[in-house]
């Protein structure tokens, strides 16, 4: 346990050496914030409009942003030890794949963690200090749509596990990690959207929301949407907007995909020779 | 016979490794005893980093039979006795954000050591006052330096070095030996990869000579001078070219002077290419003769030893596909 505990440290360390938190937070800041201000701009008005609508417009910016930078923190983590020659020696040391494996996610789960909690935090701050929307509902609703951002931030982080130990070099782990968001991220929701319109709208509605399960960042949304209660589903999510799925549901999906990654990258690892 | 000797720390028994078609090492067997200094020599390709990543468990063995302090080494799982490695890799670069005293403490952590040991290493190898600088700003000796106190954490048993003293100034890479003396002397056994043969007769036990992915010659300096049948040189001073005794002229090697001043002094210094049988016969012949003032001998060095082993390899090329 001390063994994860030291690798996480280091590369919690790692990543605030790196201004990778600072970097992070701040993006996170300033777009929440931005979103909350302007985010009714569209509809002519300036200024905070609605609890629901600024939490809808928070979720739309997130699952854009977080599977990115979590790819982007992490996609290094492997492929950059064997590149410098640290994993040659830290496989002779007292430590487990597994340990490493973990202590690695662990420590950079936190600087999403963190990042997302401080971030996110300050445009909640924000509302409940000019708004009059009760700060208990603000607060509520900031808290779960953190928990899912989060979440969000590990599922990548996973995947960009697997990635890292697949090739061999860094700048191919980064161009998979970047076709990878592209997949979850646009590829996906289109590729959902020809098959309604190829099939005139002729597939079950029950399989197609299963369909939304299997991509984790409509897993995110859904979740925010039930969240705040949105009247409108956008886009490729309105095949799931009659079909509830229940948020306990929603959520196992986001574990399990932060699972069976890490999973598949501990067996990879395992059974990589140098 | 290895298995009733209890000092013996690693144990090699016929192992062959190879990557697809690639034959990495080919029935490779050597045991090392606590307190020994194995220096293991080579060309690149030659099979040294593959050896040694066999002893420390990062690869194992396609055939044959690995033991290193009484286990067969795997670097899967946590295991204990890996507590007692050192191992400098070639060309190893740090986590170049944290500082040389973040990134040893790190090291110490994982292997179950306390931030007095990484500081009393720091000191070791002169790094105290840079400790707090990240590493990137490091030359390339301090980050050697930084290498050499993460294998030495912990007074290991096994100390695993793949160019140790590369980027290290003279006076840190004399201090880097009396380092290892002092350990050897603790009963840690030593595999010490080098180019830089010179400094390194005076350090090691035995030599393991390496091409091609197999041993070409093992055995203490005495032993493999013997084996090579390569002369020593007997260097006489006070005889003239012209006036050696005509039984000593076949070990006449005649060299060819460029200036005045070292042909003045080739006059009288003359060099005999002595077998090692022959060497009292010479000396008792030589000593007898009034004009000799003065005489040195010179053993084959190790890098004369080095070449020897290495050129004869090539001049047998075939016997590695007969193998394949």
């Amino acid at each position: 346990m001390d063994k994860i505990y030291a690798v996480a440290l280091k590369e919690f360390k790692d990543g605030f050496r790196n201004r990778w938190i600072i970097a992070i937070t701040l993006i996170f800041a300033v777009f929440s914030l931005g979103l909350s201000y302007f985010g009714s701009a569209a509809s002519g008005t300036l200024g905070f409009s609605s609890l629901s609508s600024t939490m809808i417009s928070l979720a739309s910016l997130a699952v854009i942003l977080i599977p990115l930078i979590s790819l982007m923190i992490a996609y290094n983590a492997f492929v950059g030890e064997y590149e410098q020659g640290t994993m040659l020696l830290l496989l002779t040391y007292p430590l487990s794949r597994t340990q490493m494996l973990l202590g690695k996610f662990f420590g950079q789960g936190i600087i999403i963690a963190m990042a997302a909690l401080l971030g996110f935090g300050v445009a909640a701050l924000a509302i409940i200090i000019s708004s009059d929307v009760p700060a208990i509902e603000v607060l509520q609703a900031f808290a779960w749509f953190i928990v899912s951002a989060i979440l969000l931030g590990w599922v990548f982080i996973a995947i960009a596990y697997v990635i890292s130990l697949v090739v061999n070099e860094k700048s191919r782990a980064a161009g998979l990690a970047l076709i990878t968001w592209f997949v979850f991220v646009l590829v996906f929701d289109l590729a959902l959207l020809a098959l309604l319109v190829g099939t005139k709208g002729d597939v079950d509605g029950q399989l197609l929301s299963y369909l939304l399960l299997v991509n984790p960042t409509d897993v995110f949304r859904l979740i925010n949407y039930q969240i705040v209660n949105a009247g409108e589903y956008s886009g490729v999510l309105q095949i799931a907007q009659e079909t509830q799925t229940n948020l306990v549901v929603l959520f196992g999906v986001m574990l399990a995909w932060i699972a069976l990654p890490l999973a598949l990258a501990g067996t990879i690892f395992q059974k990589r020779e140098l | 016979m290895p298995k009733e000797q209890p000092e013996t720390l690693v144990s090699l028994e016929s192992v062959y490794k190879s990557y697809g078609e690639v034959h990495a090492l080919k029935d490779i067997s050597v045991n090392i005893k606590a307190g020994e200094v194995l220096g293991l020599f080579g060309h690149n390709g030659a099979g040294k980093t593959t050896l040694m990543k066999l002893v420390l468990g990062i690869i194992g063995p396609s055939k044959g039979n690995v033991l290193t302090l009484g286990h067969a080494p795997r670097s899967i799982g946590s295991h204990h006795y890996r507590r007692q490695f050192g191992y400098l890799p070639e060309n190893v670069s740090f986590y170049d954000h944290l500082s040389g005293r973040e990134v040893l403490r790190y090291f110490a952590q994982l292997k179950g050591y306390n931030k007095a040991e990484a500081e009393r290493l720091l000191k070791e190898v002169g790094l105290e006052n840079s400790a707090g600088r990240a590493v990137k700003t490091y030359s390339k000796g301090m980050r050697q330096r930084l290498g050499l106190a993460q294998a030495l954490l912990g007074s290991p048993k096994l100390l695993v070095l793949d160019e140790p003293t590369v980027g290290l100034d003279p006076i840190a890479t004399h201090d880097f030996y009396i380092t290892v003396d002092r350990l050897k002397s603790q009963g840690c056994a030593v595999i010490l990869c080098s180019h830089i043969l010179p400094g390194v007769e005076k350090h090691i036990d035995r030599a393991m000579i390496m091409g091609g992915g197999q041993k070409l010659a093992i055995g203490n300096l005495d032993e493999l001078r013997r084996d090579s049948t390569l002369p020593i040189e007997i260097q006489t001073h006070g005889i003239a070219a012209n006036e050696i005794h005509e039984t000593l002229l076949q070990y006449h090697r005649s060299t060819n002077n460029t200036t005045d001043q070292s042909y003045q002094q080739s006059q009288t210094t003359q060099s005999l290419f002595v077998p090692i049988e022959e060497k009292m016969t010479v000396i008792r012949q030589l000593s007898s003769d009034h004009r000799l003032n003065d005489l040195e001998i010179k053993q084959p060095s190790l890098q004369e030893i080095y070449t020897y082993y290495t050129t004869k390899l090539a001049s047998k090329p075939h016997q590695e596909n007969l193998h394949g």
